[in-house]
């Protein structure tokens, strides 16, 4: 193909600017409620991030970077112009990163999800035809958009009550914390780890039957339980803390399940969210190297390492200041809410992943605190940052996707002269 | 400057500005304690220097429950219901209030207690300053039943002390009816307009506990949902 060098160059330049966004304002949301809880330091969660963010990106996150590929995009339809799909890639990351970027100035709490999945929909529907777009599969997307925040409050709801049934409200709870949260632990490790290998890690070359996943699962939630064990008999308690707030060794002990929560957090955040940086990437790549777009080749990895580098370098760059940010405002998280808040979204962005869906992190999150807020386990919630999530909910999309149309046509004039 | 859904989205929690108010409302009228010594005593200018304090105090609580009501907007999502959180404050304010009020109207008048009820009168205050220790207690615990989601064995603490609070309000009433009884004796040899406000006084203290005892059971109508 034509100017490949250029186009790939391009990608690898806008993918990483994406990537930076996503980095800096996204992943620090993730991992703002570890660091807001006290549960980790700035230090630890920026390792942690960096650690499993990649791991979830490699390991689970190549559905979703399938679905933006080419999952919206009618590729029989495009299949005669396969230029005009590597322009469109490169319009909407560029477009995804620059909403990102002014979002971010301005302090709206947009999504990247929902950024990337507007401008791809936009150059699509405007730039190529409205039939280029397979309206089904979008349609899905964005159902899950209004499923998932609900489904991560529902499951937040019901782990926060079990929290209080087994724990906060029996008249000893510190013993109970230290029998019952390692058995959370393994519910993180069990339930990640069997999600990520229905979904397949045939790329890694495993190949696994369902009993060897159950107990591959199995295995790694009781790995992650006796890590617990371990760590929270090396707790210290300090009966004179509880004197004025009685459930400080409680959430001493909560801290530490958050820490393997936050790990979980950064591992679905990865498989799900790098996608929208190194899905259209790939698709660039992947179009400029054969000149065809209905090509079965696997992600290569080395797409997925510039992915992971540019959210590294974002949330040391600049999410160090929005987690920091954070860290002060919520007070009002402790481990135990945090916790349940954290786990819920995890659950549910890491089955999204593994069903290719690419939905919102931070939404996720939101919804997974408003369900801890209703089980009246959080002093206040601000219903109004809440309405206006929702309020950008609704301008991300067409705003990605106006911008993508203008890099479209602009991208379109300068390469087909 | 970095703004940030997550920190925004946890609006501020009224628990803490509460028990802070309550606080400064224990304080406030844990003033009253020395006020009647030097009241008994008649050294007046004593009195009046606690007075200044006990207003001070009062205006110091005035200031946190305004700044607690403009933070609680429409749109914050709470775990208890805004009407009930609001209402004990109110009444948390009260007995400020109240305590303010007494020593104000003792001062004023230069009232002089006949010497037969001041040990009395002294018990009287100390019980009601405990109701109002009990009622900030039971307000202490507020953090720990927002942790538990208001269920479970905290709540039973809880009930339990705002049963205690309700106990030692029943003891103010009955050293009440107790003094009043001795002034009832007393009083066709002294001035009968001093003796009207020695009732009203006497009155007033009594209600420092019954506002702290009103305190309590808002807490209750909080819980039982």
């Amino acid at each position: 193909m034509e100017f490949a060098d250029v186009f790939i160059t391009l990608a690898i330049i806008f993918g990483l600017f994406m990537a930076w966004g996503i980095g800096a304002n996204d992943v620090a949301n993730a991992m703002a409620t570890s660091v807001g809880s006290k549960a980790l330091t700035l230090k630890q969660a920026i390792i942690i991030a960096a650690v499993f963010e990649f791991a979830g990106a490699y390991l689970a996150g190549g559905e979703v970077t399938k679905t933006i590929r080419k999952g919206m995009l009618d590729n029989a339809m495009l299949a005669s112009s396969p230029e005009l799909v590597v322009y469109g890639m490169l319009a909407a990351l560029l477009a995804a990163g620059i909403w990102l970027l002014i979002a971010s100035k301005m302090g709206w709490p947009v999504s990247t999800t929902h950024s990337i999945v507007g401008a791809i929909v936009g150059f699509a529907a405007v730039g190529i035809g409205i039939e280029a777009v397979k309206w089904a599969k979008v349609g899905s997307i964005v159902a899950s958009w209004v499923v998932s925040p609900v489904m991560s409050g529902l499951i937040a709801f019901l782990l926060f009550l079990s929290v209080q049934k087994l724990i906060l409200l029996t008249p000893d709870p510190l013993k109970n914390a230290k029998r019952y949260v390692p058995l959370y632990m393994f519910l993180v490790g069990f339930i990640v780890t069997l999600v990520t290998l229905f979904k397949g890690l045939k790329h890694i070359g495993l190949h696994t039957s369902s009993l060897q996943n159950y107990s591959l699962a199995v295995g790694f939630g009781v790995l992650t339980m006796l890590f617990g064990y371990y760590t929270i008999s090396k707790i210290k308690i300090d009966p004179d803390a509880d004197r004025d707030f009685h459930f400080t060794n409680v959430e001493k002990i909560f801290g530490i399940l958050m820490m393997v929560t936050a790990c979980a957090m950064a591992f679905a955040h990865g498989s799900n969210d790098v996608a929208n940086a190194v899905g259209p990437m790939a698709a660039v790549v992947s179009i400029s190297q054969s000149g065809v777009l209905t090509q079965k080749a696997a992600l290569s990895p080395w797409i997925l390492v510039i992915g992971g580098v540019g959210i590294i370098a974002g949330l040391m760059m600049y999410g160090k200041r929005v987690i920091a940010t954070v860290g002060k405002g919520i007070t009002d998280l402790t481990p135990s809410r945090g916790f349940a808040a954290t786990l819920a979204a995890a659950i549910t962005v890491v089955i999204a992943s593994g069903t290719g869906l690419p939905i919102s992190t931070t939404h996720t999150l939101v919804g997974a605190v408003l369900g801890v807020g209703i089980a009246r386990g959080i002093g206040a919630v601000n219903m109004r940052v809440v309405r206006t999530i929702f309020m950008s909910w609704i301008v991300t999309l067409p705003a990605g996707a106006f911008l993508a149309i203008m890099f479209f046509f602009m991208f379109k004039g300068i390469f087909t002269s | 400057m970095v703004t940030n859904v997550f920190a925004n989205i946890f609006g501020s929690s009224p628990v803490r500005p509460l028990q802070m108010h309550m606080s400064k409302v224990t304080a406030c009228v844990s003033e009253l304690t020395p006020y009647f010594d030097a009241v008994l005593s008649e050294d007046w200018k004593q009195a009046r220097a606690i007075h200044k304090e006990i207003s001070k105090l009062e205006r110091e609580a005035d200031k946190l429950k305004k700044q607690l009501r403009l933070n609680l907007p429409k749109g914050i999502m709470l775990p208890v219901s805004r009407r009930d959180l609001l209402e004990v404050l109110t009444m948390q304010d009260n007995v400020a209030n109240q305590a303010k009020d007494i020593s104000g109207l003792i001062l004023g008048r230069k009232m002089v207690f006949p010497d037969e009820l001041g040990e009395k009168i002294k018990e009287f205050v100390a019980r009601c300053i405990d109701t109002c220790v009990q009622a900030e207690t039971t307000v202490n615990e507020l953090d720990e039943l927002v942790e538990t989601g208001f269920k479970g064995s905290e709540l039973q603490v809880v009930e339990s002390m705002i049963k205690k609070l309700d106990k030692i309000e029943s003891e103010t009433d009955k050293i009440q009816v107790n003094i009043r009884a001795k002034l009832y004796k007393l009083e066709k040899e002294l001035p009968p307009i001093d003796v009207m406000f020695m009732y009203k006084i006497i009155e007033g203290i009594g209600e420092v506990a019954d506002i702290s005892q009103r305190v309590g059971s808002r807490l209750q109508l909080m819980l039982a949902r």
